[in-house]
């Protein structure tokens, strides 16, 4: 049982680590800063979760765990928060996401044109 | 009953976090969160949006599918960081949140930023503009199935 334990929270923590190393190497790779915002969501969701799951698996029962499962809540709740302020800080800041294709002026056409005919 | 239920969860946050269960402290604890009770009301944080007690009901069945759907889109994003030509389409775009309450949306928003790949980045009344990392995290968003289904997790409020 402790076995199957140890093996179940090992390879929790081995995906853990191999998730913050991608988002690590899609940073890197990425060529500018709102496609990088995308790599390092990997980290801080599967990453993170993972690593926590491997963590909580061998702290067991305890109050160990329930401290993790908090740090993980404070992950969900504030980094979509950071990640926002970071993103609309760039866009104030005049850096132009590089694009493939803009959907935006469409989008508000199309809901004109929607909402001339109901 | 809201301040009653915020107190409560204050207690059990610092009996948690504080493993010593000798009297003085189990009623500093109490002492502390009322306290806290006491100052989020004159901050006027303990409403339905500081504790939207009403959510807890559909976040059971929401977080876990939310956690499933940022499980398949980190897996996605994964695949593209690791694919040797780097397959991306950064795509901007305009979707409507149709939630009622301002909590509704901003979980609507919020969980667009969680799941990797795409990015609420900015706000303004119901229409979020989100960055996608692919043109099909955009047109997956604009299909609005993420929207609907926000919009019943706060439908069970």
């Amino acid at each position: 049982m402790t076995f199957a334990l140890d093996l179940a929270s090992w390879v929790c923590i081995l995906l853990g680590s191999f998730f913050v190393v991608v988002g690590a190497v899609g940073l890197v790779r990425m060529p500018e800063v709102f496609t990088r915002m995308h790599a390092a969501s990997v980290i801080d969701t599967l990453g993170v979760g993972f690593l926590v799951l491997g963590m909580a698996l061998q702290a067991g029962l305890s109050l160990i765990t329930l401290k993790l499962l908090f740090l993980l809540a404070l992950f969900v709740f504030t980094g979509p928060v950071v990640t926002h302020a970071l993103a609309q800080a760039c866009l104030q800041d005049g850096i132009a996401p590089m694009l493939d294709a803009d959907r935006r002026a469409d989008r508000a056409a199309a809901e004109q044109t929607e909402g001339r005919r109901s | 009953m809201r301040y009653v239920s915020l107190t409560a969860f204050l207690y059990l946050f610092w009996l948690v976090l504080s493993g010593h269960y000798t009297p003085m402290l189990v009623v500093a604890g109490l002492v502390c969160s009322v306290l806290c009770l006491l100052a989020a009301i004159r901050m006027r944080t303990a409403d339905e949006e500081g504790h939207p007690i009403e959510l807890f009901r559909g976040a059971i069945t929401y977080l876990p599918w939310l956690a499933v759907e940022i499980g398949k889109s980190a897996w996605a994003v994964t695949k593209i960081i690791l694919h040797p030509r780097l397959p991306i389409s950064p795509t901007m775009t305009v979707v409507t949140a149709t939630q009622r309450t301002t909590v509704g949306r901003a979980t609507y928003a919020n969980s667009i930023t969680l799941t990797p790949g795409t990015i609420t980045v900015a706000a303004d009344g119901d229409k979020l503009t989100v960055h996608a990392l692919v043109t099909e995290g955009a047109l997956d968003l604009e299909a609005g199935g993420m929207d609907r289904r926000v919009s019943r997790f706060e439908g069970s409020a």
